[in-house]
């Protein structure tokens, strides 16, 4: 609870503190406390299951918590309140497009939502329009336009009443490379205009490019800080290798090297420093033609989750 | 307040837009009415006869306030079932996650549901004159109250039952349960006086039955006065199913 002490730092923008939610005897959100400060992309990491999502919708109001509250800007309140929700804007994991309509008539019912009207609800669309780079497209149907382009409509769509704070989940998911990385030069771009991001992803290379983020595994927060603090949890580089017996090449690395190896699902793993000094030590290590592949790399955040939890990033949690 | 009437607003609009762009939906919902009225009136006016009234009308101009009802409940109850296809596509979250009050979604959905299923009613009444019903004779504002009334009740109720609901299927189910026999025993397809007395008395529970009982009379231009009691009965339905649907939409669910 520590997090929400000073709630009143000029440059905090929200508190969470607190959160628990509870279905059933599950505990879905167990005591969550973040902050987040003005004008970040701050990036919520955990795999499917682990309370991401939860926590979105909670945020948005679409379902109650069992306890725990908010702080926005020094004022408590209940997570989803009227408050928040009006400083909000809310991308989903899935459309909330009509695509039936068109993507200006939704953006126009999107700006409605938040009481924004006549000649300012029409400069809000176009220039809506033209962040989301369709304005070409302003007349068609949605179900017209391409995956990306609906995901760059939904970004605008969110940001049409000029919302303070951005809360999304998994806002790329599905997108092509090309689509992925307009999608994010969007993101960016807003945070630059000081709108504070929080997002949910389970992919290690997304949160990568958040400004800081937390690693949240079964309802609670693991760690926070910045990609390269929590990398430096790992404690050294990664060394990868594949075995023909990934289970002998454990055993022989820990009995002749003294290194303590991982064997996920056949991919030997050793956190060392100096790593690349060890390949050779590994090869001769090994019998002959017993290494299909070797690498050396720098952590990356899904080596941080599995320090941290034991767990692979990829599975998902009951 | 003022964030309530945006999501009230924005709800209808968008039902209106829809409305506008789906013709042909339009016309199906007007045409199969229409043939209903024309094979029953055309197979059942030689017999037809109302209890107690030896120069009654035929069963063409009898059945007309009937059919008009129909559309109207079957329209206004379509109209809700997009809230299981929003719930579905997403739309509704986006709603929800707006700074209105839920039960300005509630309220929203039921008057847009309203709305189109009374235009497509006004469309079907320009027919009247066709049923026999002289447009000077009319009482307009009987048969408007009975038509905003119902359309309002009933549309709640199935802003009720959706937003419990998950499939599109089983809401055509339970709507099929429920609308089919009020419908039928409203008095709506045949008279009530003189049928059996279970009948009868479910027909005094039935809330369709005093809109059709005021649509009628409307149509005949009998005096708002005496189409009153109807009319205040219909009322106080419309005032607890939107209580209810309000009510259901604080309560939670996405």
């Amino acid at each position: 609870m520590s997090e929400c002490t000073d709630s009143i730092a000029p440059d905090r923008f929200l508190s969470i503190c607190g959160l628990v939610l509870k279905r059933g005897d599950r505990q879905v959100l167990d005591g969550v406390d973040l902050e987040l400060q003005k004008g970040e992309i701050f990036g919520l990491l955990g795999p499917n299951g682990a309370g991401k999502s939860s926590l979105f919708q909670a945020l948005a109001g679409l379902i109650p918590v069992s306890g725990g509250h908010v702080i926005l800007r020094g004022e408590r309140c209940a997570p989803g309140d009227r408050a928040l929700l009006k400083r909000t804007g809310v991308v989903f994991q899935s459309p909330a497009l009509d695509d039936r309509l068109s993507a200006e008539v939704n953006l126009r019912l999107a700006a409605g939502l938040y009481g924004t009207t006549g000649v300012t609800a029409a400069e809000r669309v176009a220039e809506a329009l033209e962040f989301a780079e369709l304005a070409d497209r302003a007349k068609d149907p949605v179900k017209e336009l391409s995956g990306g382009m609906r995901r760059r409509l939904e970004l605008a769509r969110a940001f049409i009443h000029h919302p303070e704070f951005l809360l999304m989940d998994e806002p790329t998911t599905g997108l092509d490379l090309a689509s992925y990385r307009r999608a994010w030069e969007k993101i960016k771009a807003l945070a630059k205009r000081g709108v504070t991001v929080l997002l949910t992803t389970h992919r290690a290379e997304e949160a990568a490019l958040c400004d800081r983020l937390a690693i949240l595994a079964s309802g609670r927060i693991a760690a926070v800080g910045t990609p390269e603090q929590l990398r430096a949890r790992v404690g050294g580089d990664v060394v990868e290798l594949v075995a023909e017996d990934s289970e002998a090449a454990v055993s022989i690395l820990r009995e002749k090297l003294g290194v303590e190896p991982e064997d996920l699902a056949g991919t030997v793993r050793i956190v060392a420093d100096r790593a690349h000094e060890l390949v050779p030590r590994i090869v001769l290590a090994l019998p002959a033609g017993a290494v299909e592949s070797i690498a050396v790399r720098r952590p990356g955040l899904g080596d941080v989750f599995l320090t941290l939890t034991g767990r692979d990033l990829s599975e998902d949690e009951v | 307040m003022k964030a309530g009437l945006a999501v009230f607003n924005v709800l209808v609009r968008r039902d209106l837009r829809l409305f506008v762009t789906r013709k042909s939906r339009v016309i199906g919902a007007l045409a199969q009415p229409l043939v209903f009225w024309v094979i029953l009136g055309a197979g059942l006016s030689p017999t037809f006869a109302v209890p107690g009234a030896a120069n009654g009308p035929d069963y063409f101009t009898w059945f007309f306030p009937g059919v008009v009802m129909m559309m109207l409940l079957f329209t206004s109850i379509s109209a809700t079932m997009s809230v299981i296809e929003d719930r579905h596509q997403g739309f509704l979250q986006g709603v929800l996650a707006a700074p209105g009050p839920r039960s300005a979604v509630a309220l929203g959905k039921t008057a847009g549901g309203a709305v189109v299923g009374m235009i497509h009613a006004v469309l079907l009444l320009l027919l009247a004159p066709l049923a026999g019903y002289a447009f000077h004779d009319v009482n307009w504002i009987s048969a408007f109250l009975a038509l905003v009334l119902a359309a309002t009740g009933m549309t709640a109720l199935g802003f009720v039952i959706a937003w419990k609901l998950d499939s599109s299927a089983g809401y055509h189910v339970v709507m099929s349960l429920v609308l089919l026999p009020l419908w039928i025993v409203s008095g709506a397809l045949f008279p009530i006086s003189g049928t059996h007395a279970v009948m009868a008395f479910t027909a005094k529970l039935n809330p369709i039955a005093y809109a059709v009982t005021s649509l009628r009379a409307g149509l005949s231009g009998t005096p708002l006065m005496e189409t009153l009691p109807d009319l205040g009965i219909l009322t106080a339905f419309v005032a607890v199913a939107l209580f209810a649907a309000a009510r259901t939409a604080r309560k939670g669910g996405i």
